[in-house]
């Protein structure tokens, strides 16, 4: 049992973990909160006063709003869809067993580890390319016209990159799941004569539910704010601009911190209300 | 009972693995084999695989265009400074959450994972406006501090369950024995907790080195780390595939090998143990 010295060494051991995310979080919070109030254009008067809930209306109420929402939706939903259903096949097959297994883990989840810049530049061009890509080569190896990616199916392009960034992430959350199943149930049904399709559906997929949730969540978290890829690829042009991209676009390209500042507000609510989901799985968690 | 596999199913099941983990990996393979050819053969109709001279001359021209071994300093310094903060902050921290645990632990553990969840584009310009006031713009002390501070979080979760791993009857029998605190961090915690730290710091480094809002965001030129030099080829320039693919191909050399070590660990800490 801790005695009550131990418990405040403890509290003291916490402490700087503790001050540390306590400034990161209030800190640039407040200031947020208080600049989306404010009319604040630092090249052009810099701070011209408290506006209310102005810079509130007038993001929702600007002709990008809506388009960057859905771009926003587009991607995130797509690559979830992508990476679970291509997650769950490939846990699946990685399962089984085969020679040189471990090798291909490691080529499955090479891409993850690629720096979010070098994946969408290497796609952009040595494959997207119109001219001189290597999609574009197959493309007239089958007799069919190139495609320019980028402009003409820009969210397509960028769903499909971001899809190969983070397919290893979940093949690989959700073959550690399957690993944990039980065999001899697998067996025991497959003896029953219970056809594959029937496995899957009663044994294989809510036995993964779990970890699809926590795959969908994760993702989310991180696809909600991807950056780097719109960045070196398209700019936010053809359509790719997110809500992410819109509010950096706000506050660094065009200096409109206040209108930005409230952006980032909704962006921070969005967020919280997927945590929020996260949160509970993991705290359940906890207890177990 | 091992499940008995014939050998022509375990056949079917490689080749097919095989096929589809090698269209996986093939843009990271198409990319180093054009580091190696000559801007020429990199666009050639139809795409040359193996059958070309390979040539080292992009890197040395990617070297001498843009210094790439200031990028990787950076980059180097980058990751390992925050990590080895964040690790010197979190273990006290987790060690505390772990073996005293109490009514708030795991109140605090959740809001520590919720300030992971902080949009950074949320926070984008008061942390800009606050690196110009300190005069933090485009230093690596600066981008340190916030990697080490976005990846906190982690690394105490992280910590946290593996510290949770060690038997607390081993501390209790030590604590008997009459061992004090600092006995107790120093020779029977710290041997057992290695093995976590390390893949912790392992893991940390990674995402540190990968992190691409921060690094493009708060650098310009002196504090540049790689995935800065790598978004300056963004606008292509005449025929610079080859180029591109040296540059890229050293830009991720380096963390490809060390992620390879990292597999494990990589869910454990992306999932905040939920996942094991």
């Amino acid at each position: 049992m801790a005695t009550q010295h131990s418990r405040s060494v403890a509290r003291l051991m916490m402490a700087p973990a503790v001050v540390l995310l306590l400034g990161w979080m209030l800190v640039p919070l407040t200031m947020t909160l208080y600049f989306s109030f404010k009319k604040y254009l630092p090249l052009r008067g810099g701070d011209l006063g408290w506006v209310g809930f102005d810079n509130y209306i007038r993001f929702v109420s600007s002709s990008a709003f809506w388009p960057a929402v859905q771009a926003t939706l587009v991607i995130v939903g797509g690559v979830l869809v992508i990476t679970v259903v291509l997650g769950v096949l490939m846990a699946m097959l990685l399962d089984q067993p085969m020679w040189g297994q471990g090798v291909v883990r490691i080529l499955v989840i090479a891409p993850f580890f690629v720096m979010p810049t070098v994946s969408a530049l290497v796609w952009k061009n040595m494959f997207m390319d119109p001219v001189n890509g290597l999609l574009a080569h197959l493309w007239r190896f089958f007799g069919a016209e190139p495609i320019s990616w980028l402009s003409e199916a820009s969210m397509t392009s960028i769903v499909m990159i971001v899809s190969w960034q983070w397919l290893p992430f979940a093949t690989l959350i959700l073959l550690t799941a399957i690993q944990s199943l039980d065999s001899e149930q697998l067996e025991a049904a497959e003896m029953d004569g219970a056809p594959p399709l029937k496995r899957f559906y009663h044994i294989i997929l809510p036995h993964l539910s779990r970890a699809i949730t926590i795959v969908i969540l994760i993702q989310t978290i991180f696809l909600l704010s991807i950056f780097a890829e719109i960045f070196v690829t398209t700019g936010g042009a053809f359509g790719t601009r997110t809500l992410t991209y819109l509010i950096f676009q706000r506050v660094l390209e065009s200096q409109n911190v206040g209108l930005g500042s409230a952006g980032g507000v909704y962006a921070i609510i969005l967020a919280n209300i997927v945590a929020i989901f996260l949160m509970r799985i993991v705290g359940k968690n906890l207890d177990a | 009972m091992a499940r008995a596999v014939t050998t022509r199913r375990k056949s079917f099941n490689t080749a097919l693995a095989w096929a589809v983990g090698l269209l996986i990996f093939f843009p990271i393979l198409w990319t180093i084999l054009t580091s190696f050819k000559t801007e020429a053969q990199a666009i050639a109709s139809p795409p040359l695989f193996l059958n070309f001279n390979w040539t080292l001359e992009n890197y040395a021209i990617v070297q001498e265009r843009s210094d790439y071994m200031r990028f990787l300093w950076n980059s180097v310094i980058i990751a390992g400074g925050s990590t080895l903060l964040g690790v010197i902050v979190a273990v006290p921290a987790a060690w505390a959450m772990a073996f005293v645990p109490s009514k708030r632990t795991k109140d605090i553990l959740l809001w520590m994972l919720s300030t992971k969840m902080l949009p950074a584009v949320g926070v984008l310009y008061p942390i800009y406006l606050l690196f110009i006031r300190l005069g933090l713009l485009d230093t690596r002390g600066g981008l340190v501090v916030v990697l080490m501070l976005i990846n906190l979080p982690i690394i105490v979760w992280m910590l946290y369950t593996y510290f949770r791993e060690i038997p607390g009857e081993i501390l209790e029998a030590a604590r008997m024995d009459g061992a004090t605190l600092k006995e107790e961090i120093l020779h029977i915690l710290t041997p057992m907790a290695v093995p976590g730290i390390a893949s912790t710091v392992l893991l940390n480094f990674i995402l540190a080195w990968n992190e691409a809002f921060w690094t493009l965001n708060l650098t310009a030129v002196d504090a540049a780390p790689l995935t800065a030099f790598i978004a300056s080829y963004s606008s292509p320039e005449g025929l610079f595939f080859a180029k591109l693919s040296a540059a890229s191909t050293m830009a991720i050399a380096p963390i490809l090998i060390l992620g390879w070590f990292s597999q494990k660990q990589l869910v454990r800490g992306l999932t905040f143990g939920a996942v094991k």
